[in-house]
Parts: C-alpha cells; structure tokens; sequence
C-alpha cells in the first residue's frame, strides 16, 4: 500500500508563516509530518496533549502571555474541545485549529462518522469559522488566511483537512 | 467510597491573602468559582485573569502564560474540582515542566458552587500523589499557617514547577466577583505586561 503524503509539508511551513511560537497537537496520522517538523524546530515549542481542548487553554495563556500558537487535531477531537470553546468565544482569543478528517469519506470505521459528519457544523455551532482543503494546492494558502484571521482579528479558525487528501485507508491486507 | 475529608482546616481567603500578599511581578490565573473569588478578594490586578468558564482549563491556561513568560513567576489558583476536570493536564504539564509555574489547589474535598457535593478529592484521592506520579519536581500538602508561610516563599522563589495541594475548610463564604468581561481582563493582562490588546 502505498499513501499520498506530500501534502503533509504544506502543512507547518504555512503555520510557521503565521508566527506560531507553539504547536499544541494531539497526535493524528494526517499530522505526522508537521508534527516531527516542529519537534526538529529550535524556534517551535510543540506540546503534546492528553486532550485536545488542554490546548485551548494553552494557547489562551500564551497570547496572555504575548505569544501566538496553533493546535492540531483530528475530527474526533472536535468533540471533546466543545464546551472550552466557551473561553475563546468569551475573551476573543485568537485561536488558529488544523484537523485531519475521520468519517468523511473512504472511511472504513463506521464508529468514525457520527463525530466526523458533525465536525464543520460542531465547530460553526460554537463560533469557529472554518475552511475545507480537500486539494493539496489549497492547504498553505487556507492556513495562512486563517492565521490572518485569527491574529489579526481575534477570531476563532479552523482549517478543515478533508479525507480525500489523507487518501483510502487499507485496513485488511 | 475511601475515606472521606479530614485535615481540611485553613481558611481559604487567609491562604490566599497570604500568598498574594507580597506578590510583586506574579502572574496570577485562576479556575471558575471560589478561587477566583478568593483571588479577587485579596484585590483586583492586572496581572489576575479570573475563567469564569472551560472548567478545567486553569492549570493549561498557567502553562501557556509561563511558557510565553519565562522570567516572570505564573501562579494558578484553583479549585479540587476544577482541577479534577483537567487532571490529564497534570501529565501535559509535568512532560513541559515550566519552572516559573506554581499550580495552587484550593482543595476544600467539594464542589463548593453547586451546592457543596463531595468531590473524588473529598472522597479521597490524593491531587498530591497524583502530581507527584506524573513527575512534578515539588509537590507539597499544605495543613497549616507554617505551610502557608512556606508555599508563599517558594512562590516568590520559584525555580522549578511546583504543586501544592492546600487543605482548606468546605464554607461558602460572600461571593467577591471578578470582571466578567472576557475580552477586558485579557486586555488588561497584556497591557500590564506592555503588550498591545492586539
């Protein structure tokens, strides 16, 4: 089996870009790359989480502190960061959110697609915009837009990685 | 159940008071509920950002603004409960290991704002033992003035990420409210640190 992963290097240049200090992440398959990328960065404080909505807070304390940072997820995450969004939304904190999709599509775990078709409306349901990459070509320039977005007008943002990037899964060889 | 709360017999707004009292450049993040109104009772600053929401997140918040911080000494005050809410956080954490953070347990065994239910604390898990496995180079249970007195000094002193779980009496005491206005406490904490709101 081979997978398409190129895609995944469009990934933390364009986070960089944005003038992210920190990385906070959950770890996903579709993040591997940006992930070992920031551990490589002397520049990058990547911090692993137990739970994805750990770096919602995170992230509120390093703008406090005057530093801007970015989290990664997949989809199921979404779900567990629900009710600390309510931090962001009420001190308008920028808060800039890559996650990978699950329950899209090609997608062999059915247990996947209750969380991975509520993921985009979750996230609007909580006033986070957000934006869909299923091309490679668009990653770079959405994550920069967000960025922009969140830095520049204290926005929640989320880039959406649809599953068509991260390719079909072969589960049984 | 275990056992329930004993040695629980310090005075929270005293505690607080104390280790507040010389704070100087402290940073100071606190966890929804009886924490924040501890803190504000000691006197509104601007280098307090009091949650009002996202239980559990006090602990991370303080991770953030000691990282972004690195010379100045970041204090989180916050409830059993609270803490409880984001023990994973515990572990992130003590992985960073920050040495200006100071994590400040408030730790009365109950949830005090919803009608003072035993919380997993009350019902005997020890927050001390807990910090301790997940590797946080000072952990301390705090019993009495003399532990005040010695916690107010480490938080001066800083030096390495620290944890105290301080056993306080369950009593609901005159609510002393925080601003509640997010966006202005978050403002007012950047510009205390010389930062523009944006």
């Amino acid at each position: 089996m081979t997978m398409q992963t190129d895609w995944q290097n469009e990934v933390y240049p364009a986070l960089k870009s944005t003038g992210i200090k920190h990385l906070a992440y959950v770890p996903d398959a579709g993040h591997t790359a940006a992930i070992q990328q920031a551990h490589a960065d002397e520049d990058i404080q990547p911090i692993v989480l137990t739970t994805e909505e750990e770096g919602i807070g995170y992230l509120a304390g390093a703008w406090l502190g005057g530093n801007r940072g970015a989290l990664l997820m997949q989809s199921s995450g979404v779900g567990n960061c629900i009710n600390t969004l309510a931090l962001q939304s009420c001190a308008r904190f920028p808060l800039l959110m890559v996650i990978t999709m699950r329950g899209d599509w090609a997608e062999f775990n059915q247990w996947q697609n209750p969380m991975g078709q509520a993921t985009e409306d979750a996230l609007k349901l909580m006033g986070v915009m957000t934006w869909r990459a299923d091309r490679p070509e668009d990653i770079g320039k959405l994550i920069r837009g967000a960025g922009t977005m969140a830095f520049d007008g204290d926005c929640a943002c989320a880039v959406i990685l649809g599953q068509q990037l991260i390719g079909e899964k072969k589960w049984v060889d | 159940m275990g056992r329930l709360v004993q040695g629980h017999n310090l005075d929270r707004r005293d505690v607080v008071g104390s280790l507040l009292e010389d704070r100087s450049n402290m940073l100071v993040v606190t966890g929804l509920g009886s924490s924040s109104y501890d803190v504000m009772a000691a006197g509104d600053h601007g280098n307090n950002f009091y949650l009002w929401a996202a239980m559990g997140s006090a602990a991370m918040v303080g991770c953030g603004v000691a990282e972004a911080q690195p010379d100045k000494s970041v204090v989180v005050i916050t409830g059993d409960g609270e803490m409880l809410m984001g023990f994973g956080s515990l572990a992130t954490i003590a992985l960073r290991k920050p040495p200006n953070l100071s994590i400040v347990i408030m730790n009365n065994g109950h949830y005090g704002e919803t009608g003072m239910q035993l919380s997993h604390a009350g019902f005997g898990i020890d927050l001390a033992d807990v910090a301790r496995a997940c590797g946080f180079p000072q952990v301390q249970t705090i019993q009495d003035q003399a532990g005040v007195k010695t916690l107010a000094d480490s938080l001066i002193a800083g030096g390495q990420l620290q944890f105290a779980d301080v056993r306080i009496k369950a009593e609901s005491l005159p609510r002393v409210l925080p601003p509640r206005d997010g966006v202005y406490v978050k403002n007012r904490f950047r510009q205390a640190l010389g930062l523009a709101p944006n």
